[in-house]
């Protein structure tokens, strides 16, 4: 049956038919889909881990024992499991292992826009990379039969536009693989020097055999058209090179991003009178072809940063570009904004009147940076502001200690900010640590995490207790507040900077988004009595706007969290309609 | 046939993602080539979002670009005027008149233009504007403007409403469908 399918889905639904067995994965944009929508297969095992190292190893340890296994994560999660990948690659498999990594050339939900692909080579890997939802399916079906033949992982590599895209897709029947045996093979499994040292020349001579396989794999394929140019592509910019210039163009889509064949482009090359190469971010197909001595267009003329759509391939290429009509008006961008009733918004508040100096993370809560808050003043990668909260205090002493805080969030505290932590505890600054617990993975989606005591299909699951956890890795200073009460808060955060050792302030409060969360009546503004000095406008909740100049409520957005009504020293904000 | 395109705009959390896949399934019915592009993740935390659905014999391209929109199908009236250059020169704006300020008004660092559906006319583009807000509310629940502007776009397509309904069937949860229905037919007869 033909429907519409997320690419995201199109490779949960590969899995599936590929006989997949086992999923674990760090949920991360534009990758989360596919371990959400393989969870609605019952037949598979898909759990969230703490984060990608673990569901890696997670993934490898079930392909290890004998089944088809997989992982998925964004780019920037694939650098977390780049060590067990890049061995990985030198032991190879027993039952298949695919492993997704979904890129965000643009940024639309990320902190770079890293190409992923570097990873492939760089670990001596094979890469698939479909265009669209069809072939994510069969892509992730292909992956596995490269893996087991070929003895190696394979990375099946998305990208916003592909995982992120709705395209016709048909399905098949699933067909488990029979279990393959486990057998002890220390020479293969154990990469120690001297086995490593023998597993290196396998590898090589893998990647040798699948540039052979690459040559003639239908996932490459040539579509002949003018001869006047040539392009070769691939991914999402295979979609927007077909929509610029249809057959008028001779076209090699590359289905298969590492190892690049070497023949099958020579001979394209030959056929075309120019040789162009689109591809999104990195010029990896462009420096293949100049390494074969081609005289290529690329990057001269298209960009490395950002997306690509057809106009401008269009622009760059000699296409027909389209132009739109041009409103003479300022129009005011609309950047993202911490949800009304969002418990971030609180504490963020406080940190901001206290005038501390915070180190922060990757989450909703990365959103503290943004105005009218500000308080926000680091964000690296996942966990980081825990590590840096104690070089930082450790380079600057006392008077750092007594107003420099990390903020992280319970999901991404599980995922890295723990380790974080334990040099803390072990290297001793007095530093304090403040983990914003919405009880939820928030950013991407609401995924579980093992804070919540729920496993990805909402089941009951074990539980960490964050208190417990600090206070048996040596905190003695661990407090809870809750980050609508502005007051309490304000308390928390004098106290534990002032104090003469480690902290740990864990602000609790469940994300206003969440279903389960029952929201208060909205409050409204009694504009006799507002004095109009916008103290209620300095926690930027997107609910509260000036109107005719006076502070006004708006009631589809508000969720009553009541922040704003401890801020009005004159008794404005009334949860009855006024 | 040439692809059509269909942009849905709006704010982060206002509904967009049921309206695309609504719109979607309809299509895929008729028996187009359909891709429908989405934006998850941080944008949604209301930030200005847009989805792409486009539909023909063969579409390529997931996304639609300046000059390109047959339609703009927008939640509020500042994001139908930020993606006005994407209209094509015969294409339709059909918006609601619903204002959410950005942060920047907010704060005061920029300025809400004002009287934006004349300055949109102005430039020669066609716009419907309603105020799908008060429809959605009169259906029953402010969270029904998508399928307000949906019966609103339904005018301008040539289809038996019979394929919207089907479709509303397919998409809407069971519980929510009556109240979806009174909204598409509040926001078509508007």
């Amino acid at each position: 049956m033909k429907q519409l399918m997320l690419g995201n889905a199109a490779v949960a639904r590969g899995l599936y038919e590929a006989g997949c067995s086992i999923i674990s994965s760090y949920p991360g944009t534009p990758s989360t889909e596919i371990t959400e929508e393989a969870g609605k297969y019952s037949e598979m095992y898909c759990e969230w881990a703490p984060n990608e190292k673990v569901a890696m190893e997670v993934a490898f340890g079930a392909c290890l024992a004998g089944r088809r296994a997989f992982c998925a994560m964004k780019h920037v999660g694939l650098n977390v499991a780049a060590d067990p990948l890049y061995t990985m690659s030198y032991t190879g498999v027993n039952g298949g292992l695919v492993i997704g990594v979904a890129d965000d050339a643009g940024m639309h939900s990320s902190q770079n826009e890293q190409d992923s692909r570097h990873h492939a080579i760089a670990a001596k890997v094979p890469m698939l990379e479909p265009s669209d939802s069809a072939e994510s399916l069969a892509f992730a079906k292909l992956a596995y039969e490269l893996s087991e033949e070929y003895d190696t992982p394979v990375l099946l590599k998305m990208c916003t536009r592909v995982a992120h895209s709705q395209s016709v897709v048909e399905t098949a029947e699933r067909v488990v693989p029979d279990m393959k045996p486990y057998e002890k093979n220390i020479a293969k499994y154990v990469m120690m020097p001297g086995n490593a040292k023998r597993r290196h020349p396998i590898v090589e001579e893998r990647t040798r055999k699948l540039t052979e396989w690459a040559e003639t794999a239908p996932v490459n394929r040539v579509e002949m058209g003018g001869t006047g140019m040539g392009i070769i592509t691939s991914s999402t910019s295979y979609q927007y090179v077909k929509e610029v210039f249809g057959d008028s163009v001779s076209v090699l889509k590359l289905g298969m991003a590492n190892p690049l064949p070497v023949q099958l482009i020579r001979d394209f090359a030959a056929k075309v009178d120019k040789l162009a190469v689109v591809e999104e971010l990195d010029p990896i197909i462009e420096n293949h072809c100049k390494a074969l001595g081609l005289e290529v267009i690329g990057k001269d003329v298209l960009p490395m940063i950002g997306e690509f759509s057809q106009n401008l391939v269009a622009e760059a290429l000699g296409g027909e570009v389209h132009d739109g009509r041009v409103l003479d008006e300022a129009i005011p961008p609309r950047p993202p904004v911490m949800c009304a009733g969002c418990p971030h918004r609180g504490l963020f508040y406080t940190l901001s009147k206290n005038k501390c100096t915070v180190l922060g993370d990757i989450g909703c809560y990365t959103l503290g940076a943004v105005a009218p808050l500000s308080a926000m003043e680091m964000t690296l990668c996942m966990g980081g502001s825990v590590s840096a909260l104690h070089g930082f205090n450790k380079a600057r002493g006392a008077e750092s200690e007594g107003r420099t805080v990390a903020v992280i969030g319970d999901s991404t505290f599980m995922h890295s900010g723990m380790t974080g932590l334990a040099n803390i505890a072990y290297n001793q600054s007095n530093s304090t640590v403040i983990i914003v617990d919405n009880s939820i993975t928030g950013m991407t989606g609401h995924q579980q995490n093992p804070t919540t005591g729920l496993n990805l299909r909402g089941e009951p699951a074990g539980k960490i207790d964050l208190e417990s956890l600090c206070r048996a890795m040596g905190f003695n200073r661990v407090r809870v507040v809750d980050p609508y009460d502005l007051k309490a808060c304000d308390v928390a955060v004098k106290e534990e900077l002032a104090a003469n050792e480690p902290s740990v302030i864990i602000s609790r409060r469940p994300c206003a988004l969440l279903k389960t969360v029952k929201h208060k009546a909205p409050l409204a503004v009694d504009p006799d009595k507002c004095r109009s000095c916008k103290a209620c406008m300095k926690i930027g909740c997107p609910a509260i706007s000036m109107k005719n100049g006076k502070a006004c409520v708006d009631a589809t957005q508000c969720v009553g969290c009541g922040v704003c009504e401890q801020l009005c020293g004159f008794g404005a904000f009334t949860s009855k309609e006024v | 046939m040439e692809t059509k395109n269909v942009m849905i705009v709006g704010v982060g959390g206002q509904g967009s993602l049921l309206a695309s896949k609504l719109l979607g399934h309809l299509l895929l019915e008729q028996g187009y080539d359909v891709k429908v592009s989405e934006v998850h993740g941080m944008s949604q935390r209301g930030g200005s979002v847009v989805t792409y659905v486009r539909y023909g014999d063969k579409v390529a391209s997931p996304v639609i670009d300046r000059g390109e929109a047959d339609y703009i199908v927008s939640f509020e009236l500042l994001e139908a005027a930020r993606w006005l250059s994407y209209l094509k020169p015969d294409g339709q704006i059909v918006t609601s008149t619903q204002r959410i300020d950005p942060m920047p008004v907010i704060t005061g660092a920029a300025q809400y233009p004002e009287e934006l559906v004349e300055k949109m006319r102005a430039t020669g583009a066609k716009v419907d504007a309603l105020d799908c807000l008060a429809l959605a509310n009169e259906a029953g629940s402010s969270k029904a403007v998508n399928l307000v502007l949906m019966g609103r776009l339904s005018h301008y397509f040539d289809l038996p409403e019979q394929a919207w309904l089907e479709a509303m069937e397919a998409i809407v949860p069971a519980k929510f469908l009556e109240l979806n229905k009174k909204a598409f037919e509040l926001g078509k007869n508007a």
